[in-house]
């Protein structure tokens, strides 16, 4: 081959390898371009900063009134404003938190205490409050605002966690569909084992815990009972599968039904709240401002990628999907492989479970409508082929991501929820096509 | 046979065809010359470019450069309809017929029909003329899939013939039919050749070559080496073209002493496809094992290799005897099975050269569940240096290698088992002479070693040019044992693999 021509080649391989980040890249350009407009600072840096501006304009020796409204933004940017000021020997007269009448009032008290009022620290909404200009020695034009800049929405730090936030459940038992559909089966019952798992620790913590009451040890073992629970379902289907040859559609297609009404019935159809705090440690908390969820995402992509790549484990279930009666031949024990990636595929849609109740603090049998379309859709959308024997375990974050990213681009660019589902739809065949394109110009 | 004239313009010329595939060039300007009437044997090695030189003869692919002319038109096929049309049918190893669908379904299928009420009754007739035009006789209501290979085969020709080809190719149209069924195709084909009818026929069966062709013609890397009129050339001389060099001996069977037994079989029993088939096999000796197809002789393999559940019998080796769950066990005592089907049962299609040949040997290459990947490596390596396999780096596909580097491959992970058992099923399929040799030598490797080695094989001078010993199955059951394999013949070996038990 000609140097060129390998160059080419090998750039093809890299586009296909990669294709999916690109697409990815592409997504995100396009949700930024969408989304790029004015942003007005809020928070405690935007009250630090607006305290900066106004030392640097009036000195040491002004009075300043610091108006916000209620949210916990504007209490983080009136505190921050009030330690600057203070700490640069300014005045603050006041630190109003609330609506224009509470402004009058606290204008009201400092010019009847014969203060002077030099500068106002706003944003840009409590800016555009007329009650200053009611007072002749104040206006409007003493006010001060954090500067305002320009940055997409999409890009803001807040979205894109948001984004890896959601995204991440359906990342996580994405992990196991990806092995089972690797060894050309498929699990229809994820959705409904993540409603068993939450309804099964719920109750555990409240029936053995006390409830709200519960120590953190009752938690940890009430969430991996739930764990247990969709492990075990997950070792049922592997059974069905190998043992008694019934096809994995029709399996967890069952299960995907007794699983739910098992979850409504020992709940008895009720959403359980009675749950400590603790409970939600997994699901709403961050470490290093990261969201658990998050991290607990990233770490299982890599363990799942080295397993799939390193390991005989890994080995063994793309030989099956790729050809189980050879792999069966050459020495795989297909069934015993089978049986474990089912019943991780269980265990990984029950620790969805988990992640899920724990976020929203509540165990119900209503959870995870319909997540193993999305889960399947991730999967097929990050390159695996749904006959089997290829697919990468980054490529299935990577159709995790987009999804979520097209689902949040379009949120943010108020397209209508019916809109969105068509598009998700399209997006799905359009990936399917692009794979079977590709592999037949191989 | 009736030749036509030489001054009309031959049924189809090839002029300098060129064909390149991403890094392979497959065909270098290959010249091809077919008269009316004649029965051109088309020869080559696995990856000579036999393959690619007849796709463009079919439509299926097109060539870079260079003329086809056909009955002196300058012709171009963009797909396989247009070939259709122009004349010419091709017949490819693996049939293009629908499983479901009946012999004349299939005939007629695609074709724009007349809507009329009879439409399905004069098809019939007309599949039944085509038939008895061919001297076959096929059950025509039958869905293809109850069909024999030969039947289908005789479907294919069939639905040829109805398009009025005037050039029919066959592609190793005799790999999987059985002595008798290759006559009857034989008598067919010159039937087709006294019609006028020219025929390029492939194998890699040089009998069949002398038995059946005019003219002989050889690729060998892409390029065209040798055009001879069969009676002009012998064995020798076409195993030197195809090869590029001359071979001493087409069986170099080696002698060596024979030790104690190694593998014992004893009234093994699987329904009706294995019946009470018992024998044993030595230290250093090759069991050749043959019959008819469907006698057993593959059966009795997944057997011994765990692969298929017995209903009774023992197998002991050296002595101790095995209780094997699947093929993993077999695996573990020492056994390996190299089977006849490649792509379906030998490889993994979509996974690399390494990780194909890692696959049996993970137990071994294998360190708290990871795959010692730089040991794979160096394993696979020398392999592919002792087996000349011809690969450009170990992470290619294996659905992208030639059928002989396939075979190689599957060689590569047994051997590197070192197994005291290797069962070879048909391990010469579809393979070139040359590397045919090659196992042949490898064959003789493994049973100097001390190995007892099984060699399963329709090719009767095979079997009897590599056993110490035949066994001959019919049916399920073993209906002859031959130890003096010097005088064997193969009529001798054909009378015992045909021959009815008396219950």
């Amino acid at each position: 081959m000609t140097q060129p021509a390998r160059y080419g080649k090998q750039l093809t391989r890299l586009a296909s390898d990669y294709g999916m980040v690109l697409v990815l890249l592409f997504l995100a350009t396009v949700c930024s371009a969408l989304t790029y407009k004015e942003q007005h600072p809020r928070g405690a840096d935007a009250g630090y900063q607006v305290a900066r501006q106004i030392a640097k304009h009036l000195g040491a020796d002004a009075s300043v009134l610091i108006v916000t409204t209620k949210t916990d933004e504007d209490r983080a940017f009136a505190a921050a404003a009030e330690e600057e000021l203070r700490e640069r020997g300014l005045q603050v007269l006041a630190n109003v938190g609330g609506a224009p009448s509470d402004a009058r009032l606290a204008i009201e008290q400092a010019l009847a205490a014969g203060a002077a009022i030099d500068a106002i620290a706003a944003n840009n909404v409590t800016a555009r409050w007329t009650v200053y200009d009611q007072f002749p020695t104040v206006g409007s034009d003493k006010c001060f605002v954090p500067a305002s800049y320009y940055w997409p929405d999409f890009l803001k730090t807040s979205n894109l966690l948001n984004i890896a936030n959601q995204s991440s459940i359906y990342a996580i038992i994405a992990i196991g569909m990806t092995m089972v559909i690797i060894t050309s089966g498929i699990d229809l019952s994820v959705g409904s084992l993540i409603a068993l798992a939450s309804v099964v620790a719920a109750l555990f913590v409240r029936d053995f815990g006390g409830g709200a009451e519960a120590s953190v040890g009752i938690v940890v073992v009430g969430c991996l009972a739930g764990i247990v629970c969709g492990a075990g379902t997950g070792a049922f289907h592997g059974l069905m599968v190998t043992r008694y040859r019934v096809p994995a559609f029709i399996v967890t297609l069952s299960m995907m039904m007794m699983a739910r009404g098992a979850a409504l019935r020992i709940s008895n159809g009720q959403s359980i709240n009675a749950l400590p705090d603790s409970f939600g440690w997994l699901g709403e908390k961050e470490t290093l401002g990261i969201p658990n969820p998050v991290l607990l995402m990233a770490l299982l992509y890599l363990v799942a990628h080295v397993v799939m790549s390193r390991t005989v484990f890994g080995r063994y279930v793309y030989a099956i999907g790729g050809n189980e009666e050879a792999a069966r031949l050459s020495g795989v024990p297909v069934k015993r492989m089978l049986l474990a990636v089912y019943t991780l595929c269980g265990a990984l849609a029950g620790l969805g479970g988990i992640v899920l109740s724990s976020r929203l603090k509540a165990g119900d049998p209503n959870f995870g409508y319909s997540y193993e379309l999305e889960v399947i859709s991730a999967v097929v959308v990050g390159g695996t082929s749904i006959m089997g024997g290829q697919g990468r375990m980054f490529g299935t974050l990577i159709g995790a991501f987009i999804i979520a990213v097209i689902k949040n681009g379009m949120n943010l660019t108020n397209v209508n929820p019916f809109n969105q589902m068509i598009v998700l739809g399209a997006v799905l065949l359009a990936s399917v096509l692009i794979d079977t394109r590709k592999k037949r110009d191989q | 046979m009736v030749r036509q004239p030489a001054n009309t313009a031959p049924l189809l010329e090839m002029r300098g065809i060129e064909k390149s595939f991403p890094g392979v060039r497959a065909l270098d300007g290959v010249d091809l010359r077919l008269e009316p009437g004649e029965v051109l044997a088309l020869l080559g090695e696995n990856g000579a470019g036999k393959s690619t030189l007849i796709k463009m003869l079919g439509g299926a692919l097109q060539p870079d450069r260079g003329d086809i002319v056909l009955a002196g038109e300058a012709a171009r096929f963009e797909t396989p309809a247009a070939a259709i049309g122009a004349g010419i049918g091709v017949i490819y190893q693996e049939f293009n017929l629908i499983p479901e669908l009946t012999a004349w379904e299939n005939i007629f299928l695609g074709r724009e029909p007349s809507l009329g009420r009879d439409r399905r009754r004069d098809e019939r007739r007309a599949a039944q003329a085509l038939f008895e035009r061919i001297g076959a006789s096929v059950p025509l209501d039958v869905p293809c899939r109850r069909l024999s290979i030969a039947q289908q085969q005789l479907v294919e020709i069939a639905k040829a013939l109805s398009h009025n080809v005037r050039l029919l190719v066959l592609d190793e149209p005799s790999a999987t039919l059985a002595p008798r069924e290759i006559e009857h195709l034989f008598a067919i084909i010159r039937e087709l050749a006294a019609r006028q009818i020219g025929v390029i026929y492939i194998s890699h069966r040089l009998d069949e070559i002398f038995a059946i062709a005019d003219r002989v013609s050889v690729l060998r890397d892409g390029r065209h080496v040798a055009d001879a009129p069969i009676g002009a050339t012998d064995r020798g001389q076409l195993i030197e073209w195809m090869v590029g060099r001359t071979l001493e001996r087409e069986f170099p069977k080696h002698q060596h002493p024979l030790g104690e037994p190694r593998l014992v079989v004893e009234g093994l029993c699987r329904g009706a496809a294995v019946r009470n088939v018992s024998f044993h096999v030595r230290r250093g000796e090759v069991l050749g094992i043959t019959g008819l197809i469907g006698s057993g002789r593959t059966e009795v393999a997944r057997l011994i290799f765990g692969a298929d559940r017995m209903e009774s019998g023992t197998i002991t080796l050296d002595g101790e005897q095995l209780t094997l769950r699947g093929p993993r066990d077999a695996i573990r005592e020492g056994i390996c099975l190299l089977t006849e089907d490649r792509k379906s049962q030998g490889l993994v299609l979509g996974l690399t050269v390494r990780e194909n040949f890692g696959l049996p040997n993970l137990p071994q290459l294998s360190q708290w569940g990871f795959v010692r990947q730089s040991q794979e490596r160096k394993w696979l390596a020398e392999f592919v240096d002792t087996l000349r396999i011809k690969i450009p780096h170990q992470e290619q596909l294996a659905k992208n290698l030639s059928g002989g580097n396939q075979q190689k491959v599957v060689l590569a992970k047994w051997l590197q088992q070192d197994a005291d058992v290797v069962i070879f099923d048909e391990p010469t399929r579809g393979i070139d002479v040359g590397a045919k040799y090659e196992i042949y030598l490898l064959i003789n490797e493994l049973a100097s070693q001390g190995k007892a080695v099984v060699m399963i094989s329709s090719e009767l001078p095979e079997i009897i040019g590599m056993s110490d010993r035949i066994l001959v199955m019919h049916e399920g059951s073993v209906t002859g044992e031959i130890d003096d394999v010097a005088t064997a013949t193969q009529q001798q070996i054909m009378t015992l693999a045909v021959e009815r038990q008396s219950a």
